[in-house]
């Protein structure tokens, strides 16, 4: 089998075109950076690695790097001291990875980290698998031991490229210093392209300290990587034909839609359709919370109306969402008269947990706009009557709305911080939650109408997140309000970057929502293991279980030893005056402690591998639907 | 269950062989075999990769193999449409009361002798799976020592080729 040379040159040619279209698509992220873009794609002869990666940053149009130096990164460090790439020093390469994230989802570019290799690398293994997961555009950038000492167990040597294998996009060892221009333009093309992700280039010493030419815009040799970004007219016909015959279609939004700035092309959507939208916990701000339309979250911990309008939907239109089990429940039993239109970038994701009857690959803003196209066309004889099931809907929001009872022992009620918090900071600011019962409270109390407002670790449940990440979203959005929702749990993982941001200027608020408890895990032992509370309480007690009266830590001198602003609120009448008052502080950041009840739930509730049908609005109440299921 | 051979087209550069088992791995995929070796272009490699899968997780597969950036195409090989190959090397105890049994039946499965000794015989054997472990069902009763076997290559059948003009139809990246 031997392929003709004039074969080999259709191909060539075929790949130099994509390579092109790839190195336009980039100077695309070169947004705010210009001047520094243009700087610096001046050629350059004789230059180190190093300076070559710092070059390449430059070039492809990175504002900011949130890394910790260390042995094997530091001659990256040297030119990057003059360059115009701001470099923000944490305190744990976590809170870098996280950081990269939350400026990523925030402002919709390219988020950048740095660390040195062993520990450093290894430390980066948790954001990194957090974005992979949640599809976030992140480009890791890892010093390694020098090229010869690779494989002997050298000091501070981990096999960062093996052991992120699972758990990034793609990832690359750069083995020559000429490799580098290359490999960072692939990197960040890989990472904000088709379906975002997370990339790591490993570098080694010796290929830092190397002599090098840099030149840019550098050739991208990418042949398996083609992402298909225009969705199939024939199938855009068969979704736009199942969606006009429709009586109970749900359109179940997912995150794509944000990644994909496809929020515009959803509201004209929704308007065409009249049909209801349920937004998933990443699709949070993708469609107002104002609009008559949206019913909310779905999922596990999912109003009742949004969970019973999928399982009774029949039709189901996914767009950018991935049928995850927080979603579905019980697979087989979810959404069962439902057909599926399901539109991803990733095809992948199509018919991995759900039957697609109708597949469409593509991305999400292309994918809406020719949907719409294709049903005006469908519409011309008129639109589909949903009355009947808006109705039903209608009575469900009504006998089930999502509410909360205040604490029987007079403690002051975690959802009601939440509510106020979202109520007096508004829609225009970002919110970001660790991972628990607070992140759920986040997404229920919090009302988002715009995208970019709500960052949280959807698909990792990584606790740790919120604080690393509101400093990441408030670097890239410095005038935003940027308020971190926390668990006492979660906070004691990562409050250390509240040092970054108090001595980098990064005001940002944070919110403990502090109950003493590993709340989430708490709930499921009162539920599941008969109140046997195992290794979940976090406050301090005496031998015989009482509390006892000192607070460990206390998060408000804990927050003035970081250099922030330490509050404290224990009462529902001074919720909405230390809010206030932690809107007002801008120059430093805020830390309000706020001291809840432990025993406070996160309802609705479908348990575990549950179906969505056993759905629990509250502890032991089973919504009745009136259709003689209950 | 049922066995599908893919061919799969792959960047020839470190670090893909291990891309690709530790895909099988963590999503529960199970390979029956995996060869790699050189193509006609020296920038890539060639992966037969036989999987004992239900039809709907070879979609899966396929897709999921796809998504790594240094996978080039997939093509699934119809065994009808396709010539598939395997090695076998096998020391067979073969004492001169009993060697011309084994010789025998070497020559009947059209296997070469490859090393001799006065107790055992060393024959290699290429051949369709089925046709090897015929010869090997023949030879167990007789005593095998040890033996080395490759992993399944194939090719389709007729003038087309993967790569280039007028190719194998790949497995659809889309759905």
């Amino acid at each position: 089998m031997t392929t003709t040379p004039s074969e080999h040159a259709a191909r060539e040619t075929s790949r130099d075109a994509a390579t092109r279209d790839a190195a336009a698509s980039l100077t695309g992220v070169e947004t705010t950076a210009r001047s520094v873009a243009e700087a610096a794609t001046e050629p350059a002869t004789g230059i180190t690695g190093a300076q070559s990666l710092v070059r390449s940053l430059e070039a492809v149009g990175v504002e900011v790097i949130f890394g910790i130096p260390g042995g094997a990164i530091l001659p990256a460090y040297d030119p990057l001291f003059d360059s115009k790439v701001r470099h923000v020093l944490v305190r744990h390469e976590q809170g870098a990875g996280h950081a990269a994230t939350g400026y990523a989802q925030a402002t919709g570019k390219v988020g950048v980290c740095m660390a040195t290799s062993g520990p450093g690398a290894t430390n980066l293994v948790t954001p990194l698998a957090d974005a992979h997961m949640d599809s976030v555009p992140m480009v890791a950038i890892t010093g390694q031991v020098p090229s010869h000492a690779i494989g002997t167990d050298a000091f501070q040597e981990a096999d960062i490229r093996g052991i992120t294998m699972p758990v990034t996009k793609h990832n690359f060892l750069v083995t020559d210093a000429a490799e580098i221009p290359q490999r960072i333009a692939e990197a960040f093309h890989l990472a904000s392209t088709g379906r975002p992700g997370p990339v790591l280039v490993d570098i080694p010493k010796d290929v830092l300290q190397a002599t090098t030419d840099f030149s840019w815009p550098p050739r991208l040799d990418l042949p398996g990587y083609k992402p298909t970004t225009r969705p199939h007219g024939k199938q855009v016909r068969e979704a736009a034909a199942l969606i006009a015959g429709a009586r109970r279609p749900v359109l179940y939004v997912g995150g794509g839609v944000l990644k994909a700035h496809a929020t515009e092309e959803l509201a004209e959507l929704a308007a065409l359709t009249g049909a209801p939208v349920v937004t998933t916990l990443m699709a949070r701000g993708a469609f107002p919370d104002s609009h008559p339309q949206n019913l909310g979250m779905p999922g596990m911990h999912g109003n009742v109306t949004a969970v019973t309008a999928l399982q009774k939907a029949d039709l189901l239109v996914a767009l950018g969402a991935r049928f995850d089990d927080r979603v579905t429940g019980h697979l087989a039993s979810f959404a069962p008269d439902a057909l599926v239109v399901h539109a991803d970038i990733d095809p992948a994701e199509i018919g991995k947990n759900r039957k697609a009857d109708v597949p469409i690959v593509g991305d999400a803003k292309e994918t809406i706009v020719a949907l719409c196209e294709a049903l005006r066309g469908e519409q011309a004889a008129g639109r589909p009557d949903l009355t009947t099931w808006w109705a039903q809907l209608d009575d469900w929001r009504q006998r089930y709305p999502l509410g909360y009872d205040w604490p029987e022992d007079g403690s002051l009620s975690p959802q009601y911080v939440i509510e106020r918090l979202g109520a007096l900071a508004g829609p225009e600011a970002i919110y970001a939650a660790g991972v628990g019962q607070h992140q759920m409270w986040a997404a229920q109390f919090v009302k988002y109408e715009k995208p970019g407002t709500w960052l949280n670790s959807g698909g990792l449940g990584t606790m740790g997140y919120a604080v690393p990440a509101a400093m990441g979203a408030k670097y890239g959005r410095p005038d935003t309000t940027v308020w971190a929702i926390d668990g006492d749990g979660c906070f004691q993982m990562t409050n250390q970057e509240l040092a970054t941001c108090a001595m980098e200027g990064i005001p940002i608020k944070v919110a403990v929502i502090n109950n003493g408890n590993l709340g989430m895990v708490r709930q499921w032992q009162t539920l599941f293991y008969e109140g046997r509370y195992s290794n979940t309480r976090l406050h301090a007690r005496n031998p015989d279980g009482t509390p006892k009266p000192v607070r460990i830590p206390d998060f408000v001198t804990l927050a003035e030893a970081l250099g922030c602003v330490g509050l404290r609120c224990e009462t529902k009448e001074d919720v909405d005056a230390v809010i206030e008052k932690a809107m007002s502080i801008n120059d430093a950041p805020v830390v309000i402690d706020f001291v809840v009840g432990h025993d406070a739930q996160v309802w609705p509730m479908v348990a575990a591998g549950a179906s969505n049908d056993d759905i629990l609005a509250a502890r032991d109440v089973r919504p009745v639907f009136g259709d003689g299921q209950v | 269950m049922s066995r599908h051979t893919l061919s799969v087209l792959v960047e020839n550069k470190s670090g893909v062989l291990a891309r690709v088992s530790a895909l099988f791995s963590r999503r529960g995929f199970n390979i029956e075999s995996l060869a790699v070796g050189a193509t006609e272009n020296p920038d890539l490699s060639r992966m037969t990769i036989v999987v004992d899968v239900e039809s709907q997780p070879l979609e899966q597969i396929t897709k999921q193999l796809n998504k790594l950036v240094e996978i080039i195409k997939i093509v699934e090989l119809d065994a009808a449409a396709a010539v598939q190959r395997e090695l076998l090397l096998v020391k067979v105890r073969a004492p001169m009361a009993e060697r011309t049994q084994v010789l025998q039946t070497a020559e009947l499965f059209r296997a070469r002798v490859v090393d001799v000794n006065p107790d055992t015989v060393t024959l290699e054997a290429t051949g369709t799976p089925d046709k090897l472990q015929a010869l090997l069902a023949v030879l167990t009763p007789l005593g095998i020592k040890e033996m080395a076997q490759s992993g399944t290559v194939a090719l389709g059948r007729g003038p087309r080729a993967m790569s280039g003009a007028g190719t194998l139809r790949p497995v659809e990246r889309s759905a």
